[in-house]
């Protein structure tokens, strides 16, 4: 089984789909001859030819709103926004309209299309190009909202998203691209949307987590297994449908239950888990739930002490892990 | 074709040129839709129908653009101030006061949007949002679409001066210029968004002028003259499905009415602007044209009336009887699973 990277993997689900469907095609800033500023499309003008590879003008609003067009009338777009960061001019047409279309036509139109954007910290973006905005996707009903942690679920979920009939936004955190390696069959395969996943078994307690924060928790798991903490790190791979019984049943066989994620603390994801945790499995608790994510600052800072104040590290999830397992 | 009111306007006309049967049909469909606008006023005012954006003043422009398209291959991707162009594209009375009533059965979107909003079967009509301008880009999506897959379909895209104003006119104008899509940007300028006139929306007098810019031809003209809009709107059809690439049509046109039921225009339009308006009518306008040249007789002329007027009483009294959209279904259509 070949070793890809993530952004390999994302690569070779879209350079698969587009093979077999000839109406997935891909659009975005630089993603024709420049092979996208990630080159998750690298290749694909020489194989795919220019009206498939759709070099677009810098608007993203217009990218948003040309493949919500384009679905409707029976294509499969991939639209790139380069960046996360770079999404907020397009958040009309992907909250206002996409997320909207099958509801307010009563069934009758969809815009099955695929947002993909890297997001995410720890590689020296500043304020624009480090963003984490997954809950603004996720808080939509009828927007899919996916973030893989590995290769093979990269490639799975991408290709489960090209091949549904809703509108998704596939978020790719830009640290794994290149960092994190893994298992790729070669043969076709689809991931289910809407399932977690268990990274890593344990008894004393359960991370609750997604993207980047997956390794940065089985990381920390390493550093404090030695010390009689037996952490599980349930990864949730979709956002949106979320997956609850996956987390539930890992907090009831647990008792604790620590949101690990990279966004802001507050209205953040690990609001909801908590919420659904006390309300689901309240009496299974043995610990209040913790919340470890970002600080309510606007942005990370470009320097990289700034940088570092603001992301979460294995270092300090592993002193969370402690902490709460000594409760 | 039947001669139920509108719904013969439909059918398409022959290339470059109205007839005479043309004519009198484009009267027949802009009379039922005054008759039908002035029904939902009315409702309105009796606290039935909870809001109406008016079409009149603009019903000879609505109607000489769909004459001049294809509704059997075209797409149509209309806003909120579209009576005649639905009615035009063969959507029903009935259909359409079961929007304004919000009511079951109501096609476009069930009665979950606004009136007039959603999607129809019969003909390629996307319908759909409250936020201005965004039908711009989507218009495009469409016909790259049909541009990938070699199909001849030209795609109408209305909007208004307001509209104008959005980035997303000016991103979508740029790509369709770009790739040569065969798109049409119908722009009816009636020279009011909401309350903002168009000099403080703009530093140029016409919206068509920036056509030059993206690379497009632009033209102007009076949207109340169904024989100008029409070859405007033939040629930039033509030249769309021929490959040629977008235009842009600007008709010029009067809101006779308020933005919608919720508005007040003497608020913002002196009593001169509102007095002068009314000339630019363009129902008694047509009318006295036909008349000139003898297509249209007292006869015929108080036969389409009463017509339009049968139609939409007998329309409003069983929308009437129609019930609400059962709440049942209401979190149906969220996800492509559980649809």
């Amino acid at each position: 089984m070949p070793v890809m990277t993530v952004v390999e993997a994302v690569r070779e689900a879209m350079r698969e789909e587009m093979r077999r469907d000839r109406r997935v095609f891909v659009m975005g800033e630089d993603i024709g001859a420049r092979g996208g500023v990630f080159l998750a499309t690298d290749g694909f003008v020489q194989e795919f030819g220019e009206a498939r590879v759709i070099d677009t003008p810098l608007a993203e609003s217009s990218i948003a709103g040309i493949a919500i067009g384009a679905a409707v009338n029976g294509m499969k777009p991939i639209a790139e926004i380069e960046f996360a960061d770079f999404a907020w001019p397009a958040m009309n047409q992907i909250v206002g309209e996409a997320a909207r279309i099958r509801y307010g036509t009563n069934g009758t139109k969809c815009a099955p299309m695929v947002v993909r954007m890297p997001y995410g910290g720890g590689v020296r973006g500043g304020l624009y190009h480090s963003q984490t905005i997954d809950v603004v996707f996720a808080h939509q009903p009828g927007l899919v909202v996916i973030s893989p942690a590995t290769p093979y679920d990269a490639k799975g979920l991408l290709k489960a998203a090209i091949r549904g009939d809703d509108p998704v936004v596939f978020l790719e955190h830009k640290r794994t691209y290149r960092l994190v390696k893994g298992d790729v069959p070669q043969e076709d395969y689809v991931l289910p949307i809407g399932a977690a996943d268990i990274k890593r078994p344990g008894s004393t307690l359960t991370a609750v987590t997604y993207g980047l924060m997956v390794h940065y928790c089985l990381e920390a798991a390493r550093l404090v297994e030695g010390e009689g903490i037996d952490a599980e790190v349930v990864d949730l791979r979709t956002l949106a449908p979320l997956d609850r019984a996956t987390f539930l049943e890992s907090v009831r066989k647990t008792s604790k239950a620590l949101v690990v994620y990279e966004d802001y603390l507050t209205y953040g994801i690990g609001a909801e888990i908590a919420a659904t945790i006390a309300q689901d499995a309240f009496h299974d608790l043995d610990a209040p739930v913790m919340r470890l994510a970002g600080p309510d600052v606007p942005a990370m800072g470009f320097a990289p002490t700034l940088e570092a104040e603001f992301m979460l590290s294995p270092a300090r999830i592993a002193d969370a892990m402690r902490e709460l397992a000594a409760y | 074709m039947p001669d139920e009111a509108g719904r013969s306007a439909a059918t398409k006309a022959p290339p470059g040129k109205l007839l005479a049967t043309d004519l009198v049909d484009i009267y027949r469909v802009m009379v039922l839709s005054r008759v039908l606008d002035e029904r939902v006023w009315l409702l309105n005012r009796q606290g039935k129908a909870a809001i109406v954006a008016s079409a009149q003043g603009h019903e000879a422009a609505q109607a000489a653009c769909v004459r001049a398209t294809d509704p059997s291959r075209d797409h149509y991707l209309i806003y909120y101030r579209e009576l005649t162009t639905l009615l035009a594209l063969g959507v029903t009375p009935l259909e359409l006061l079961k929007g304004f009533l919000a009511r079951a059965g109501e096609p476009l979107s069930g009665a979950r949007q606004f009136p007039t909003h959603g999607a129809f079967g019969r003909v390629d009509l996307f319908s759909f949002s409250n936020v201005v301008g965004t039908q711009l880009p989507q218009a495009v999506g469409v016909a790259l679409a049909d541009r990938m897959r070699g199909e001849p379909r030209v795609t109408i895209v209305y909007f208004g001066d307001g509209a104008a104003s959005q980035g997303d006119c000016h991103e979508a104008m740029n790509f369709a210029a770009v790739h040569r899509l065969p798109v049409v940007f119908f722009c009816e300028n009636n020279r009011y968004a909401i309350s903002v006139p168009l000099m403080k929306q703009m530093a140029i007098e016409n919206v068509a002028a920036r056509a030059a810019a993206y690379g497009m031809p632009g033209v102007t003209v009076d949207g109340t003259d169904v024989w100008a809009v029409y070859e405007a709107t033939d040629a930039a059809v033509k030249r769309a499905r021929s490959r040629g690439g977008p235009a842009l049509i600007e008709a010029m046109v009067e809101r006779l009415y308020p933005h919608t039921s919720d508005d007040d225009h003497t608020r913002y339009r002196s009593p001169e602007d509102i007095q002068r308006m009314r000339s630019k009518d363009p129902l008694p306008l047509l009318e006295a044209e036909l008349r000139k040249q003898r297509l249209l007789d007292d006869a015929t002329h108080a036969g389409i009336w009463a017509q339009a007027k049968r139609t939409v009483d007998e329309a409003t009294e069983q929308a009437e009887a129609t019930p609400f959209p059962d709440a049942g279904d209401f979190a149906r259509g969220v996800y492509a699973a559980g649809s």
